[in-house]
Parts: C-alpha cells; structure tokens; sequence
C-alpha cells in the first residue's frame, strides 16, 4: 500500500467512526445511560407503574395482531406475484410498496376520514357503540396500514429468483397443493420470511407517528410502548420515559442481531 | 396470454385464492384509506383549497420539510459514501458490528431516536455543551430537524452504496494508477461512474423518507410555527384543533409528494440500469 493510500484509509475510516459515533452509538448510550440514572432499581419501578404496563401489554397485542396478518398477506401476495404472469402485476407491487413512500401521520389521517365522528363509516360505527379511532382497532388498522409491506418485499424476489420447478415436479406427481406448500415452499422460503417478519415486527412495535395520530392518547388505554414514551417525556419524567426507550432500544438490538442472524444462516443455507 | 383470462395458464395452483386475497386485502386496507382522503381533500371548493395549501404557515412547512430532507440527504450521500467505502474496501477490526449497526435507524423506534438526539444534542448534553460554546444550537432548531433526517436517511444511503461499490472493477482502478493517474482521477473517472446510480438512488430514498419524518423530529424540534414545524407535524396540529379541511388538504398534498417521490425512485433506478448496461456495452 503507498503512503497516500494509507493515509486515505486512515482518514476515510477516522470520519466514518467519526461520523457513526455521533449519529448512532451517542444517541444509543444516552438512553441507557438516562434510563439508568437512578439505578437498577429506578429503572424497574418505573417500568412497574400501571399505566406503562398496560403500554407494553397494548403493544404486544397489537404485534400479535398485526405481525400474522401481515405476514399471511406477505405470503399470499408473494406466491400471486412471484408464481403467475398477469396483467397489471407492476402495478399491484408498486401498491404493495405505497405504505412505505408515505408519511406515517398521512397514514393516521386516512383512518381519521374512515373511522372518525365525521368520518365515512364512524358515524355509523359510533351509534352503535363501536370506535375505532381513539380506540384499539384503530391502533391495529393503523399499524397494519405502515407495516404491510415488510414481509412481501422479503419474499417476492426470493421466491422469483427461486423459482417454481420444485413445486411443479412435487404437483405432476401427484402431491396436493397445501402438502407442495407446506413440504416444499415453506422450506425454500423459511429464512427470507423470518427476515421479513422480524422486520414486519421491529416496525409494527415502535410505530409513532400513525399510532399517534389515531390513538388519543388515553392513558392504561390507547398508549403503545412508544406513546408512553412521549407522554412521559412530555412530563419531564426522564427516567421512567427514557427505561421505556431503554425497552425498545433493547428490542432494536435484538431485531439487529436475529437479522444478521438470518443472513447469515440463509446465506449458509443457500449454499 | 390468452384473452379474458386475467392470469396466464400455469399448472401452479392457487393463483384466485392468493391473488384475491393481495387484492382485496391491499384495497381494504390501503386504497380505501387513501380514497377517503382524496375524496375528503377534493369535496373542498378549489379556491379554498388553494388557499388552505398555500397557507403562509404551510409553506413555511413545505420549505422546513424539503429543506432539511434534502439537505440531510445531500449530507448522506456524502458521509454515507464514506462509510460505505470503508466497509466495503477496508478490513477493520469490529467490520462487521459497524456494518450491522448501520441498520439501527430503521429498527429503532423513531420517538426514541427523538428523545436520544435531544439528549445528546440540548445544551447539557454530550454533544450540545461543546457545541453551544461554539455558538452552535442543535436542539430546538431547524438544525435539529436536519440532525433527525440525517440519522432517519443514513440506513438508505449505505445500503444502497454498499452493492455497487462491489460491483467497481478493481483492475480497471489498478489499471489507471499504472498508467499514473492520481487517487483523485480515479475516484472520479471510474469510481464515482460506477456508484453515481446508486447514490443517486440512495439520495432520493433519503429525501422521500425524510419529507414525511415525524417521529425523530417532534422531539429535537421544538415545534415553533413558522420556524421550526414540518410539515407532518402541521397535520397533527390542524387535527388536533378539528380543523377537517386544513389537515385534509395537507393529507393530500403530502400524498401527492409520496408518489410524485415514487416515480421519482423509479426514474432513478431505471436511469442507473440504463447507464450501467450502456457502459457494459462499450
């Protein structure tokens, strides 16, 4: 290596460090550093208090909901687009990517003009005793809406480069079709779909910006782990806000690890 | 394909029940939605609707938003070439822990991405004490929403540099030194060529990203109208006042933004395949 290429690397790393350290490992320190201010035992009273529990409950279930759905929807979409040639098929995936192009709170809004008082179909549903915004089912609808496309991106290009011959020779000899999918799909797809569900699930648990806008915010009733995190915040109670984020932090962590995880696997597995 | 038939023949079952249910699924649960808006946005006469969107307080939105997003993508398209070229092109010791923590912006939530840059960022933090002796302020400002963006963008540029710094033929830069060009020629003549598609690409799903940001940005923002208030954010205050008509408009507008910034990507990904199967061709 030359003297100026050395120098190169070392300047070209020093600013990268640089650049991450800032942008990434700082902002990533300082939650658990916040949520750890006043000690272990600070950290688990406030996660202990009512209202904060019942956050993380509202966001478990919501993930329980949303994460099957959406990955059902994945798969089906993937097997139509990835499997049969038809008309308006570039169409039906630039659609199926729409959620990612728009704003978060655009997502919340949509759901306003349907479920709200004055929306389409809120007046209805209101008299007769159901709500869907400022309620769980618009917390539901909500994330749905923005994490729809995670696991179908995953699959859809895997099992177009996979391609179909397995299944076509395991149908010519006679297996049924759900016995094909299960003994010879699910298989082939298996690592790219955990990728996509776990993504699915990183988005679906930390959604903010959608949530919001539909949840009204009532406390041990509509607020999801990372509304409770603002609502906290917004009350200067730094260290029960912050061992919340710390929570969430931890789940980003462990989406980080389960993905490098998957890729390594899937990429041993292709092998 | 045959005629009147929507899908071509094929021996693979399945294709009604799966492409029934994509299709009705997606129109439920995304078209409906959408259309709702739009129907809302256009049942307000033309000239109010003009005059909701352009709003001395909305364009002053517009600016912060495309303002800060472009600029934090043109930030990242610089540093995150950089980093992208250090992970592909050096072996270092913790490559690898680098490289995954790069995606730590798409996985962390946005909110705690929020209240961790305010933290690091406000006058008493890590970051904001040094810097407010500098003069320079982070939190509360537009700088802030422009720190957010770059944080939320960086994931995109990376990602999409990383593949096509692989793809840069190394002989061909070894070829050129040889021949006594400098480090500088080479980057420009050959290596830049080769990733310009893809840092373009990279730059414009930052850009997108970042127009409809909101999470990361509530918090380190401070909200002031006219100042420091996106877009987004805008919306959610027309909502919370019940101004129907405001957000709708908004709504609309910000929806339009997202598929005018989805031909754009398209338009981009195109125009970097054409470019490289052209310069493959030579």
């Amino acid at each position: 290596m030359t003297r100026g290429a050395r120098a190169a690397r070392i300047a070209l790393l020093a600013i990268s460090f640089g650049f991450l350290g800032l942008l990434l490992i700082a902002p990533l320190g300082a939650v658990l550093a916040q949520a750890f201010a006043s000690g272990f035992g600070g950290w688990l009273s406030s996660l202990a208090d009512p209202d904060t529990v019942a956050s993380i409950r509202l966001t478990l279930l919501t993930a329980a909901i949303v994460v099957p759905v959406n990955t059902l929807f994945g798969i089906a979409a993937a097997w139509a687009v990835a499997r049969f040639e038809f008309r308006g098929k570039s169409l039906l995936v630039t659609l199926i990517d729409l959620p990612l192009a728009i704003s978060p709170v655009v997502a919340g809004l949509v759901l306003v003009f349907l479920f709200g008082a004055h929306g389409w179909f809120g007046g209805w549903l209101i008299e007769r005793g159901f709500s869907v915004i400022f309620a769980v089912p618009g917390i539901v609808l909500a994330t749905i809406f923005i994490s729809f496309p995670y696991v179908a991106r995953e699959l859809i290009p895997l099992m177009q480069q996979q391609g179909s011959d397995d299944e076509v020779a395991a149908l010519s000899l006679g297996a049924r079709p759900w016995t094909s999918f299960v003994r010879i799909t699910l298989p082939k797809i298996r690592w790219g779909l955990l990728y996509g569900v776990i993504l699915c699930n990183a988005r679906v648990m930390g959604e903010f910006g959608a949530v919001s806008v539909v949840s009204g915010h009532i406390r041990g009733l509509t607020n999801t782990m990372p509304l409770q995190v603002e609502i906290l915040y917004n009350e200067y109670d730094f260290v029960a806000a912050f061992a919340v984020a710390s929570l969430l932090a931890l789940l980003a962590i462990l989406t980080l690890v389960a993905k490098t995880l998957v890729e390594w696997r899937s990429r041993t597995a292709g092998r | 394909m045959v005629r009147g038939r929507i899908a071509a023949p094929s021996v693979l079952p399945g294709f009604g029940l799966t492409f029934g249910f994509t299709a009705f699924f997606l129109s439920a649960v995304i078209l409906l939605p959408l259309a709702a808006l739009v129907i809302r946005a256009l049942e307000i006469p033309p000239g109010e609707l003009l005059r909701l969107l352009a709003d001395e307080r909305a364009l002053a939105s517009y600016r912060l938003s495309f303002g800060a997003a472009g600029l934090a993508a043109a930030i990242n398209a610089i540093f995150g070439f950089v980093v992208a070229w250090s992970l592909v092109r050096y072996d270092f010791p913790g490559r690898r822990l680098l490289d995954t923590m790069i995606d730590l912006p798409f996985a962390l939530p946005t909110a705690v991405s929020g209240i961790a840059l305010v933290t690091v960022f406000s006058p008493g933090g890590w970051l904001g004490g040094p810097l407010a002796l500098a003069g320079v302020e982070v939190a509360y400002t537009r700088l802030g929403v422009v720190v957010a963006l770059v944080l939320i963008g960086l994931p995109f540029v990376v990602r999409s540099v990383q593949p096509a710094l692989v793809e840069v033929h190394r002989d061909l830069e070894d070829a050129a030194e040889s021949l006594g060009a400098g480090g500088f020629a080479v980057f420009r003549r050959i290596i830049l060529p080769t990733v310009l598609p893809a840092l373009a690409t990279g730059f414009t799903l930052a850009f997108a990203r970042g127009i409809g940001e909101y999470g990361s940005i509530v918090f380190i923002s401070g909200n002031l109208p006219f100042e420091t208030e996106i877009t987004p954010l805008l919306i959610v205050t027309r909502l919370e006042q019940f101004d129907y008509a405001g957000a709708a408009a908004l709504g609309f507008f910000m929806l339009a933004t997202s598929f005018v910034m989805l031909l754009a990507i398209n338009a981009v990904q195109g125009w970097g395949q054409r470019r490289l199967g052209l310069g493959a061709g030579r």
